[in-house]
């Protein structure tokens, strides 16, 4: 069995803008987050022997752009969390000895589209059959399909809805890379366009260009790189299901209930030992639900919990540090900026940096509830 | 209730197909497990429950209530915004994306748990949508 510490991140950087990048193609930004990894790693791609990222881009594209010649390879594709999925993979792979150093790679022109590929259902497909032809377009009409059972069940007010972004824009106010960083009311939110109700434009995600890369290893080796260790100290995976319609509760995902406990029981820690949490925020719905099915508060508390600023700059539980997909960055595989921003966090790096963390969680999303992934990370090795 | 052009057309497959031939047909379709007796969808012929080859088709009620939705305010082609993407949960358990049709398209009019019956709405000669509206007397 891996144990808690065994591997660690030892390089990891976003691409070197963030936003707008019309001058690069979904490739480059791929490679140029990769190079700037591992610049802070001190590696050179001869070094790498392992290579995973996310489809539509292959391993075997990123491996020849960059002049990296793999023993190990992952192409997991499960949506915007396959990131965490290919941290806790990747990790495995070096415990098991496949390889040595893995770089993991996102890149997405999600705003420019200069090299990107659409991706509209097969009209065979189930979800071509039993979902496209009602109307649906991309992430804002599918993914916000479960939240008013989700707010009937719990009496969740669109007030309380709303205040998801609010608070998130308060972090994003510390981070000069965040797209958006003037303060919002509830009002503001309450009065943004209407997008697809109950969901206004403030409670969904930027679309940006960007990227970011990780470079792990085994963690007796960590202390020959230039960068404070972070140990990964469990991970969790699932799968659900590729329409949102078919999901088994409308008010809670099946994936987050299995990745997250996993990941704490590898980890081997409580929810009173997290001192920073990440939970992919593609709309303004997803922390509640990441909160209630990671167990960090009971079925139903997530709107009061929020409401009440414990997940506030300065409060008991900082949540989505960076300001998250709705005010940070969003290429529409957001998974990475949320590893990055833990990485930060646990390095001592971030610029909305919360004294003393020892242990970030990076929860993920993939697809609508499709897919989840949960990666713990530490400062220090148990 | 006619549709207009543009919507996305489903193809049907050697797995689906008695589905697409019910909606023609105004019927809706489901399909249940042996082992357990439970319905199912979307079709496929086995059981997700227990794995199972052995299952059957029957005709559902047509009866089911508003499970959740999103009313959308963009255009797409073949809708006139906002319109609603609905889910409905049958009668006999499972849920199925739909759109809501003779019913304003407003969160007023649209009430969760409020019941629902099919209402088939033809695409073309082959493809029948099973679209719902809310049930008569209720």
């Amino acid at each position: 069995m891996i144990k808690p510490g065994e591997i660690a991140i030892v390089g990891a950087a976003e691409t070197t803008k963030l936003g707008a990048i019309p001058d690069m193609a979904q490739i480059m930004l791929h490679a140029d987050a990769a190079l700037n990894a591992m610049a802070d790693a001190g590696l050179k791609p001869s070094d790498i022997d392992g290579v995973a990222c996310v489809g539509p881009m292959m391993p075997q594209q990123i491996a020849h752009y960059l002049g990296i010649t793999p023993k190990w390879v992952d192409g997991t594709g499960v949506g915007g969390c396959s990131f965490m999925l290919h941290v806790r993979h990747a990790a495995a792979a070096i415990h098991a000895g496949y390889a040595k150093t893995i770089l993991i790679t996102h890149g997405e022109s999600g705003k420019s589209r200069v090299n990107a590929t659409p991706r509209p259902p097969e009209p065979q497909s189930l979800n071509g059959q039993f979902e496209a032809p009602f109307g649906p377009m991309g992430p804002p009409t599918l993914f916000p399909i479960p939240v008013l059972r989700y707010m009937k069940k719990y009496g969740v007010t669109h007030e309380q809805m709303a205040m998801v972004a609010v608070v998130q824009r308060e972090w994003a106010a510390k981070n000069p890379r965040a797209a958006f960083k003037d303060p919002i009311t509830v009002a503001d939110v309450l009065n943004s366009k209407m997008i697809a109700y109950p969901f206004r434009l403030l409670q969904c995600c930027l679309v940006t260009d960007g990227g970011g890369a990780l470079i792990l290893t085994s963690s007796d080796r960590a202390k020959d790189f230039p960068t404070k260790p972070c140990y990964i100290l469990g991970s969790g995976e699932s799968v659900e299901t590729t329409m949102v319609s078919q999901m088994e509760d409308f008010t809670s995902s099946r994936a987050f209930r299995v990745a997250g406990p996993e990941a704490f029981r590898m980890a081997g820690i409580k929810h009173s030992d997290v001192d920073h949490l990440m939970i992919y925020d593609a709309f303004a719905h997803l922390p509640m639900y990441g909160l209630e099915d990671l167990g960090f508060v009971g079925r139903g508390e997530a709107k009061d919990f929020i409401w009440e600023g414990n997940t506030r700059p300065g409060a008991k539980l900082p949540l989505n540090t960076n300001g998250g997909g709705l005010s940070y960055t969003h290429t529409g595989m957001y998974g990475m900026f949320a590893l990055q921003e833990s990485v930060r966090q646990v390095r001592g790096t971030a610029p909305a940096q919360v004294p003393d963390v020892k242990i970030s969680v990076a929860h993920g999303v993939g697809g609508m509830f499709s897919a989840s992934g949960t990666v713990v990370l530490s400062n220090q090795r148990p | 209730m006619t549709l207009e052009p543009g919507r996305a057309r489903p193809e049907p497959t050697p797995e689906t197909k008695h589905f697409w031939d019910g909606t023609r047909d105004g019927k809706l379709l489901l399909q249940r497990c042996g082992d357990t007796g439970k319905a199912y969808f979307p079709p496929r012929p086995f059981s997700p429950y227990t794995g199972t080859r052995n299952v059957e088709v029957f005709e559902a009620s047509g009866r089911g209530t508003l499970h959740s939705y999103v009313i959308h305010h963009r255009p797409v082609p073949g809708f006139k915004p906002p319109y609603a993407i609905a889910v409905v949960e049958l009668e006999e358990g499972p849920r199925m994306m739909t759109n809501i049709v003779d019913c304003p398209q407003t969160p007023e009019a649209l009430v969760l748990d409020m019941p629902l019956e099919v209402a088939f709405t033809k695409m073309d000669e082959d493809i029948t949508l099973a679209l719902f509206r809310p049930a008569k007397g209720a």
